[in-house]
């Protein structure tokens, strides 16, 4: 089904899209139907700027496992860096 | 000729002033004809709608598919337009009933139509199909596995979709419901519900839950098509529009 529910997080940071780079400043988060992936769901993440317009985006689609492995790397490569290099 | 039709993208009236993109498809020939609302799916007015779209037409019926993100993201490409959509929270009911009610007026309005109207919605298209033939004068309606039509939405989700218990009685034309037993969104349990509410309120309900489907059994791009269901569910659909759409 389309499940509707989306979590958002502000984001500071860039993101290469179709036309460069921009300035990201959200990303949506949610499990529901991809556009691509061969899969019923997946967990969807839309990175976005919002006023530079709906095509300023970068997107995902992960299997479930993917997505959590994902999250725990990024969760772990943040881990592994020196507290003085974190800004 | 059998297979000829005409599609363009266009735009049409919606609500007092509005005007949104649509895509629109019409079969060739002087005949009388019906007409339906092609609803697109939460990911947006993308191919596989536009296919239903000509595939009515195929069937004989002129059909528009309402782009129903034309406000949000004008312009943009399905998949990026849905995602804005989604990140602003998604379009209310009452924008879905304007657009919906905007793509009947420019069906009724023409040369061909004989003033019936139908409407067809996928996944969350299929609650709006149901939503829209209560709040609109239609003639027949197609609601594919819309979840939330009975049922209750979790309390902690971010749209503010709800069941449609009190927009029920207001029901103005048959409603054709096709389902999947494996199916949980809407649930077997729910769909009963929504059959005994229907038959309660004295309204027109054909239905069919096929066993072996699930969510989205129509969708010839995802891992839950199911040919059976999917095909047997396109004749009941042929049929029930050519009780209720037909005729001069």
């Amino acid at each position: 089904m389309c499940t509707y529910t989306t979590e958002r997080v502000d984001l500071s940071g860039s993101a290469k899209g179709p036309n460069g780079w921009f300035t990201a400043t959200t990303a949506s988060v949610y499990y529901d139907h991809p556009v691509h992936a061969p899969a019923g769901h997946t967990l969807n993440i839309d990175v976005l700027a919002p006023k530079l317009g709906p095509s300023a985006r970068v997107a995902l689609e992960l299997s479930a496992d993917s997505a959590r492995a994902l999250a725990s790397a990024i969760v772990a490569a943040l881990g592994a860096v020196p507290s003085d290099l974190l800004e | 000729m059998l297979g000829d039709l005409t599609a363009q993208t266009l735009e049409i009236g919606s609500g007092d002033s509005d005007r949104i993109e649509a895509y629109a498809a019409s079969p060739g020939g002087e005949q009388s004809r019906g007409g339906v609302v092609v609803i697109h799916h939460m990911p947006g007015y993308d191919r596989g709608s536009k296919e239903m779209t000509r595939r009515l037409a195929d069937l004989g019926y002129d059909a528009v598919c309402p782009n129903l993100y034309s406000r949000q993201a004008p312009g943009a490409e399905p998949d990026d337009a849905s995602a804005a959509v989604r990140a602003q929270g998604g379009i209310t009911d009452q924008q879905l009933v304007d657009d919906v009610a905007g793509a009947a007026a420019y069906l009724r309005s023409l040369p061909h139509s004989n003033g019936k109207v139908g409407v067809i919605g996928h996944c969350s298209g299929g609650r709006q199909s149901v939503l829209a033939a209560c709040r609109i004068d239609l003639d027949a309606a197609v609601d594919c596995y819309g979840a939330y039509v009975t049922g209750q939405v979790p309390p902690d989700w971010p749209l503010k979709v709800g069941p449609l218990y009190d927009d029920l009685p207001n029901l103005s034309c048959p409603l054709l419901g096709l389902f999947g037993d494996d199916d949980s969104h809407p649930s077997p349990d729910q769909v009963q519900e929504l059959a005994e509410l229907l038959e309660r309120h004295t309204k027109d309900f054909d239905y069919t839950s096929y066993a072996g489907a699930g969510h989205g059994f129509f969708a010839v791009d995802r891992p839950s098509y199911r040919v059976d269901a999917a095909v047997e569910g396109w004749r009941r659909i042929e049929a029930f529009y050519g009780r209720h759409l037909r005729g001069a």
